[in-house]
């Protein structure tokens, strides 16, 4: 009996932790946000009918949004270029970008206070190179959160990417150069559609990890700069309003499970080389 | 393939890694400073602020707290992870192929949605110890590299080895240490690495599993950064550029850097 089943035995505890600490908590949180005393959707209208509430999502949006498209961009070419750099020179790109990644969410975006604040090294140079007569705070502004989520998430692409465009198959690219493809055309019209599907699923990974973050908003974006994950916090911990915090939850769920559903089924779709 | 880069595009690469290693070189300048307020260029030299690290108590609190959990999860998650990723591979044809989604899961769910949730459920719910709370919740978002990543070293196993082994007389646990274990060495090492890194730095799962008493190392850097503006946090953030050094010799020892490229 034990044997015939050995493969489930084996996996069983892993299967349990996922279930116990994972499913059940977060199906629990969600349940309660259907509970409640005041009607099935009444958490709902009364996050929707919230203009703060609203405005705050519609912030976190954009932040992902935009870190989201500034590090496709940045992050990209730059592994284009790490991609085609010789030998030692690339391990040591790659070292400089896993270097980044392993070091934690919070050292990262403190980084950002030294530079951004009012006597930070920005502000400082601004006024000793007299583009400004005083030092303001770039801090607590949306800029800023941007400015430090795509530094955080800029290595996580730049290592995706160059795996992806390490697999592009030398032929292909020999075959285009043969047909008397320019180096711009090549890249254009046979490495950017075959690097398509990894560009989703950095885009993806970037997205949902700036839509579902908390650390870096707090430190530099602060209550003036309030997003899902900070709101979150902000009424579970000091409101105590834990209907209205699963809410939140239930709402950053269904968005994160949306796109990577959805993202990876174009995915999929648009991937040249499936057959 | 040689192909000539565009100059603005090296000129972009350049800027790009600027961008990435010059924050982490200011935070280093900004813990020498002999100043009490946070600056760069660092004025004077003074390794002061080292020292105060460990004259906080709540420093010292959770640094241990944060070893502890670190050390705890990861191991526990390599117990069932190693079983969990053997089973996937070696009788794929027997389980459900949806089996392997479910240790996607921890990834797919925001993980600040599940340290909610753990407070909800764990410690309020069922009145269970915070440090259990976040030894489950770090052991949930860890075990995804320890089923992933060892089963990746897995796929290319051939288990007809181990199947020789066993019909020569080995019993099957030995020949699971002896046989199967050393071919996906490389894999346990990574997902220990990788798995040590990310408790050390969680935020958002610990968030809500701190309270008065426990707390864990980045949660405490949160909450000082919120009062004080010295360099303490400067110099605990370069300890922890320190553990990223040291684990990245670690890789470089034992599987080459170039692994990290994959």
């Amino acid at each position: 009996m034990v044997k015939r089943h050995l493969g489930w035995w084996l996996a069983a505890p892993a299967i349990l932790l996922v279930v116990l600490v994972l499913v059940l908590p977060v199906a629990a949180t969600i349940g309660t946000t259907f509970s409640d005393d005041k009607g099935v959707l009444a958490p709902y209208l009364a996050f929707f009918g919230s203009g703060f509430r609203r405005n705050v999502l519609w912030r976190t949006l954009e932040i992902a949004l935009a870190t989201t498209a500034i590090s496709l961009l940045i992050g990209f070419l730059t592994a284009y270029v790490v991609a085609k750099s010789p030998g030692r020179l690339k391990s040591l790109l790659i070292i400089a970008a896993v270097f980044p990644l392993l070091t934690g969410v919070v050292v990262r975006s403190f980084a950002w206070l030294i530079i951004l604040g009012k006597n930070g090294i920005l502000n400082n140079t601004l006024v000793w190179l007299g583009v400004t007569a005083e030092p303001f705070s770039m801090l607590y502004t949306e800029g800023a959160v941007i400015v430090a989520m795509v530094y955080l998430f800029v290595p996580l692409m730049i290592l995706t990417l160059v795996g992806v465009l390490e697999n592009i198959p030398e032929d292909v690219l020999q075959a285009s150069a043969s047909l008397g493809a320019s180096p711009a055309a090549t890249f254009r019209q046979v490495v950017f559609p075959l690097a398509v599907p990894g560009l989703i699923v950095g885009a993806v990974l970037v997205f949902t990890g700036s839509f579902t973050s908390y650390a870096t908003p707090q430190l530099v974006g602060g209550e003036r700069q309030m997003v899902m994950g900070t709101l979150m916090y902000q009424r579970a911990m000091v409101a105590f309003d834990w209907v209205g915090a699963s809410t939140i939850a239930a709402i950053m769920v269904v968005l994160t499970v949306t796109v990577v559903l959805a993202m990876s089924r174009i995915a999929r779709r648009l991937n040249p080389m499936a057959t | 393939m040689k192909t000539q880069l565009h100059p603005a595009l090296i000129g972009l690469t350049v800027v790009v890694y600027i961008f990435l290693v010059g924050p982490l070189i200011i935070v280093l300048g900004a813990s020498v400073s002999d100043t009490t307020y946070l600056t760069f260029p660092p004025q004077g030299f003074s390794l002061r602020w080292f020292s105060n690290i460990f004259e906080i108590s709540a420093f010292r609190r959770t640094i241990i707290t944060s070893l502890e959990l670190a050390v705890l999860s990861t191991g526990l998650a390599l117990l069932i992870g190693i079983p969990a990723a053997y089973a996937l591979n070696r009788y794929r044809i027997e389980l459900p192929k949806w089996l392997s989604t479910v240790f996607v899961l921890p990834i797919l769910v925001p993980e600040i949605v599940l340290g909610f949730s753990l407070l909800k459920s764990l410690a309020v719910g069922a009145s269970a110890p915070i440090f259990l709370a976040l030894l489950a919740g770090h052991t949930l978002i860890v075990l995804p590299y320890a089923v992933r990543v060892v089963s990746a070293s897995l796929a290319s196993f051939d288990f007809s080895i181990e199947e020789a082994a066993v019909s020569l007389g080995s019993p099957p646990l030995k020949t699971f240490f002896t046989i199967v274990m050393p071919n996906v060495r490389s894999g346990v090492i990574a997902a220990f690495i990788l798995s040590f890194i990310t408790s050390i730095n969680d935020v958002s799962t610990s968030l809500f599993l701190t309270g008065p008493g426990i707390s864990t190392l980045p949660i405490q850097i949160l909450a000082h950064v919120e009062q004080f503006f010295d360099p303490t946090i400067a110099s605990v953030s370069v300890l922890l550029m320190l553990l990223t050094v040291a684990v990245m010799a670690v890789v470089e020892r034992t599987l080459g850097l170039t692994f990290l490229a994959k």
